[in-house]
């Protein structure tokens, strides 16, 4: 009997191993990565302070980043930011990544090389299921288990059963990772991947970029999944070409591992989809959205704050205007993307289509700042997560969307499929 | 280790909400938290537990936020067991974490009732109901997370093997 991805890359991150693991198995770990963010790092490194040890098990393997509420929105925030950034000098981690060096953290970990294919990772923060993309086993956790994770370079984990989900089918146009993830969400609901890891494959998957397949796996944990994988091919081996500086191991699943569930999807008929508050399974074709009016415009964030996501939104907000009833904000996910989105034009593009463009920040995805809802007002978000009030007042309403359908509702000030521009 | 107490029941999808309202996460001692565990589910809990009772409930225990003081006030409050058909993943963690012992169990949730007597042998993963007899297996925890809640938690079991290996 074969083994699925998550299964072969934790067999080979045992303490007591290699040996073979399966699904309900409580297991102790190596970690290849450990990070936490402005938010949860105050918390994790009081209980790392509880354990009495001088150092983290390897500075070059914790990384901290401060995106949330940075560049700091207020004296709170600021003091939280101050506190790490304190751990981070006394420790000496040359990975802590502060305002001006700084990305949204599961855009900027892959981009510096700081996740390769095959690790296993554990972050204090739910969406560190991003760098499956990589081929990497990752997932969020608590703060007190960061916290001894930075003490020891260890875990453990309940070695997740596998969810296979198998694309198919040309993709229609403004179709992307964010359509196909929504419409994986709309089908299984909010808790069809609880426990599992989501193993995405497929003709589809194999010729999307790396940029579509993070998207993906960064959703995987709205199902309620554990980590989201792609195995590594082409795509991801020119992605960490010259980024990643270390040796790193590739993993395939095997043909015959075992599924608790095989889905198969034919992405061809699939639309531009739009997830309705409060949940994002609550999804919809675009075309069956009706009239929803909208105030305010956001791409950006772990999910779509990557160069592609802004050249798709720049290909329809070129020679275009934002509508005059909306706020348009765009937020580059890290430095580089944004110099990049600067050197290709995208930026001037946003700018005299009417659109503001911030530096790297979490900002409006999690409510925190740079763009919170009033009562009433409702939202087209590029993020993951429309919960009751997640953006703003509770009254508020978060409709999820990939950058294409962002954007043209932008234009239009209602929600909207880019050919009806 | 053997553990034994009267049985609180509940059903599916017991979220970490109900456990400890959120109007309560300013406070964070377990002792504090356990005087509210789950008062918007059961307000007769918190006044009427005892030291080594039971909860037994039904699927996806604990769902919901991420909270750690969700377990915290049900340790708080002496329960020394919790039995479910199945548990939140993070719960789950976060109980192993703070030291509340949990083991998951279809069919002894299913022929439980409120006020029964269970006994449960954690290293033999052994459930016991003293009022009908019945015994059920399932899998014990394995010998780690049994150290980590016979330590009290992670943060205690981890100081002692760092102890150990500086011995
Ligand atoms: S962008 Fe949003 S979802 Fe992503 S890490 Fe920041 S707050 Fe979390």
């Amino acid at each position: 009997m074969g083994h699925t991805l998550a299964e072969k890359i934790i067999a080979d991150h045992l303490l007591n191993g290699p040996a073979e693991v399966w699904p309900g198995d409580l297991v102790e770990v190596h970690v290849d990565l450990v990070l936490a963010n402005d938010i949860t790092a105050p918390i994790a490194l009081r209980e790392f302070e509880k354990l009495g040890v001088q150092r983290v098990f390897d500075p070059a393997k914790v990384v901290l980043v401060a995106d949330h509420f940075t560049p700091n929105k207020d004296i709170k925030s600021a003091e939280q930011c101050a506190q790490v950034r304190r751990f981070a000098r006394e420790l000496g981690l040359p990975h802590y990544f502060d305002v001006g060096r700084m990305g949204i953290e599961h855009v900027l970990l892959p981009e510096q090389g700081l996740v390769a294919p095959g690790d296993l990772v554990v972050g204090a923060d739910s969406h560190t299921c991003t760098y499956g993309a990589l081929g990497a086993f990752a997932t969020g956790m608590g703060s007190t288990d960061i916290a001894v994770a930075m003490a020891t370079g260890q875990t453990w984990l309940r070695v997740p059963e596998t969810i296979r989900i198998v694309y198919y089918g040309q993709l229609q146009p403004w179709v992307g990772g964010k359509d196909l993830i929504l419409y994986t969400i709309g089908k299984i609901g909010v808790d069809g991947a609880r426990y599992m890891a989501m193993e995405f494959a497929g003709p589809t998957v194999d010729t999307l970029s790396m940029d579509g397949r993070f998207t993906m796996a960064n959703m995987a944990i709205e199902a309620g999944g554990k980590a989201g994988l792609f195995a590594c091919d082409e795509t991801t081996r020119a992605y960490v070409h010259g980024r990643v500086k270390r040796p790193f191991r590739e993993y395939q699943a095997d043909p015959d591992a075992r599924y608790a569930r095989v889905l198969e999807i034919d992405a061809s008929t699939i639309e531009p989809q739009v997830a309705f508050p409060h949940l994002p399974e609550n999804t919809r074709p675009v075309s069956q959205v009706g009239e929803v009016r909208i105030d305010q415009a956001v791409i950006g964030s772990c999910t779509n704050g990557r160069l592609e996501d802004l050249r798709i939104a720049a290909a329809i907000l070129r020679g275009r205007r934002v509508h005059p009833d909306v706020r348009c904000i765009i937020i580059p996910g890290t430095q580089q993307v944004y110099l990049d989105a600067l050197r290709e034009g995208l930026i001037e593009t946003f700018i005299e289509a009417g659109a503001a463009v911030s530096t790297p920040t979490c900002g409006p995805c999690l409510g925190g700042h740079m763009g919170i809802l009033a009562a009433g007002e409702r939202a087209v978000s590029t993020t993951n997560r429309n919960f009751r009030g997640r953006m703003g007042h509770v009254d508020s309403e978060v409709y999820l969307a990939g950058p294409a359908v962002a954007a043209a509702s932008a234009v239009l000030g209602r929600i909207a499929h880019p050919d009806e521009l | 280790m053997m553990l034994s107490g009267t049985v609180w029941k509940y059903g599916d999808n017991v979220d970490t909400d109900v456990i400890i309202p959120a109007r309560y996460l300013n406070l964070s001692t377990p002792e504090e938290l356990a005087k509210h565990c789950m008062e918007d589910i059961d307000p007769t809990f918190a006044g009427a537990v005892q030291a080594g009772d039971i909860i037994v409930a039904g699927d996806n225990f604990g769902c919901g936020s991420s909270r750690e003081h969700a377990p915290l006030a049900i340790k708080g409050a002496g329960v020394s067991c919790v039995v479910a058909r199945s548990f939140a993943r993070i719960f789950y963690r976060n109980a192993i974490n703070i030291g509340l012992p949990i083991l998951e169990c279809p069919q002894a949730v299913d022929e439980t009732e409120s006020g029964d007597r269970l006994s449960v042998d954690l290293r033999t993963g052994t459930i016991t109901n003293e009022r009908t007899g019945r015994t059920y297996h399932t899998s014990p925890l394995p010998e780690f997370i049994m150290g980590i809640v016979q330590s009290g938690g992670l943060i205690p079991y981890t100081i002692k093997r760092l102890q150990g290996r500086n011995r």
